[in-house]
């Protein structure tokens, strides 16, 4: 195809809370500082910025984008935003990739910044508006309801208990207790999670991940610069994005197809013929417990309808065969939304780096996939990551 | 562990000084000084050809789809176009105002995440799979008569409309379906 390897040479990330004293832009600056130091470049170095944050209405700043330029680096710099809900922060390296796989430059600068604290009462009801205005709005549906719908149509479809999805959310606040960044780290049973509030039915307080606010950046490099950068660069050799129609009632949710396509694309792309074979280490998107599990599907990392036999039989746990969510995913670590996506995507390249610390899983994993999903449950967002 | 003893890229002590964490009680006391603001933005929707079909339909009890011939659905909100197929929709069909629960939710909190009160009917809503329309085409609405977690997936509903003269022409002219079988 005429393009060039793009590898991600440098990462930064803020620590994840509900509130932070912190601005946007002063979160996004801190993510950035961070990612341009881990790999010893400045500015100077870099040739364009890419951004990426969900809805303007959490920061309640319109032309959040525009706002976030300075913190995020892009000053008299090509610079670009992305946004596909919470798809959004793996949407960023695919955005940055483009730019340096197409030979227009050298080196991109990727960041993902939401501050979602600033919405009263509660972020939760500025997701009033991404409904249809006509035909949804006026049966005040909230996000909760709908993600709550999908999960009982992909239990419904399977047979799935609830206890045993639960089981997601022990494991990744766990793994997050070794996540510097975490906001929601703990060690919690499965009652726990089936005792926690009811929510909405069959959604409990700690199926859910948690708002937050926080920032994430990465530094992309074409292979030449990337070779001189660092010595262990992690390349992006596959990405995939799809988004299936908004007319979400008219379609059967207990499978992403859009994952699935986007899935495809990336493994393409990067020679994957057995996906739970050829990839060692996962970071599906996880908001809600059951996602975890509707995400490994969609990945075809399993069978349709084997998701929780992998998680009873303990292959997704950070020791396992396949790990998922080793960082503690965004139940875990939070769900600054654009900013946790991007999380996810480092937590690859550490791992594939062996720079986990006491997150990294055994065995050397030389190949992983991040992954995330948002609008209105229509789009996927895939990149497959190798050392 | 670490692996070859590489030093980890992103010191977890360089994380812990990138923010600073408050309360809400921080912010609502004065203690971190903030700004506080409401817009107060109006819109109109236009409806557009299709959907204000669907709701002068909706006002006189009925419900209508689109068909399209190449996929053999019934759209439902109907659109002048099948964004499967990527042509125009062809005849006007009704649907039946009878349909099958495909999934639902029984929610204890409101849209902008409050709860509901106690004594109140905690919400119901559903994907409907309107008789009619085809597999998988479904609406979203709410689910009444019936105690909450009474309610199971593949129960038959029927709408329960408003009286004519209280129909305003919106989804709401239908206050909610309820379980016939
Ligand atoms: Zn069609």
């Amino acid at each position: 195809m005429g393009l060039r390897r793009v590898a991600i040479v440098g990462a930064g990330l803020t620590k994840f809370h509900r509130y932070t004293q912190e601005t946007p832009k002063e979160l996004a600056y801190e993510a950035t500082k961070m990612a341009l130091d881990s790999c010893e470049m400045s500015l100077n170095d870099i040739d364009c910025v890419v951004l990426g944050t969900a809805p303007d209405a959490f920061d309640g700043v319109h032309m959040n984008g525009e706002y976030l330029i300075d913190g995020a680096g892009g000053y008299r710099k090509p610079y670009m935003r992305h946004y596909v809900g919470g798809g959004t922060g793996v949407l960023s390296p695919i955005h940055g990739w483009f730019h340096v796989a197409s030979g227009m430059f050298d080196t991109c600068l990727v960041v993902a910044e939401e501050k979602m604290s600033p919405a009263f009462p509660h972020p939760a009801g500025a997701f009033l508006t991404i409904f249809d205005h006509t035909t949804e709005q006026p049966l005040y549906p909230t996000l909760i309801w709908i993600f709550a719908i999908e999960m009982h149509r992909f239990m419904h479809k399977h047979g799935y208990r609830k206890e045993d999805i639960a089981l997601v959310a022990v494991k990744n606040k766990k793994n997050a207790l070794d996540h510097p960044s975490a906001q929601l780290a703990a060690e919690i049973t499965v009652e726990d999670v089936l005792n926690s509030e009811m929510m909405a039915y069959p959604v409990n307080r700690l199926d859910i991940s948690p708002t937050s606010d926080g920032a994430a950046a990465i530094v992309l490099a074409a292979e030449h610069v990337a070779r001189r950068v660092t010595e262990k660069p992690i390349w992006i050799d596959g990405i995939g994005y799809c988004l299936d129609t908004a007319y979400w009632c008219n379609r059967d949710l207990y499978y992403p197809d859009y994952v699935e396509v986007a899935a495809r694309a990336a493994y393409k792309m990067a020679g994957i013929k057995e996906p739970s074979k050829e990839i060692h280490i996962a970071e599906p998107y996880d908001p809600f417990t059951y996602k975890e599990l509707h995400h490994i599907e969609g990945l075809m990392l399993c069978k349709r309808g084997e998701s929780v036999k992998m998680l009873l039989d303990g292959v997704t746990q950070r020791d396992g065969n396949l790990p998922c969510c080793p960082s503690g995913g965004l139940l875990g670590v939070g769900n600054p939304i654009a900013a946790a996506g991007l999380m996810k995507v480092i937590e690859i390249f550490l791992q594939l780096r062996g720079e986990a610390g006491p997150r990294q899983v055994p065995g050397k994993p030389t190949c992983g996939v991040a992954q995330a999903w948002g609008d209105l449950m229509q789009v996927g967002t895939v990149v497959v990551m190798r050392s | 562990m670490i692996d070859e003893g590489r030093p980890m890229m992103i010191s977890p002590e360089a994380v812990l000084k990138t923010t600073t964490k408050i309360k809400l009680n921080d912010i609502q006391s004065g203690k971190v000084l903030s700004v506080h603001d409401k817009p107060n933005l109006k819109y109109a929707w236009d409806n557009g050809v299709a959907i204000g079909r669907y709701l002068a339909e909706l006002k006189n009890g009925k419900i209508i789809g689109k068909r399209c011939n190449s996929c053999k659905r019934v759209l439902v909100p109907p659109r002048l176009f099948c964004e499967l197929c990527w042509r125009p929709t062809d005849d006007w069909e009704y649907v039946q105002d009878t349909g099958t629960i495909l999934t639902f939710v029984v929610s204890h909190v409101n849209w902008d995440a409050s709860r509901v009160k106690k004594g109140q009917r905690y919400h119901t809503p559903a994907v409907i799979e309107l008789d009619g329309a085809g597999k998988d085409q479904g609406i979203l609405h709410l689910i009444d008569e019936i105690e909450p977690y009474d309610i199971k997936i593949g129960m038959r509903v029927k709408a329960v409309w408003k009286e004519p003269e209280e129909r305003i022409g919106a989804i709401t002219d239908i206050k909610y379906f309820k379980v016939i079988e």
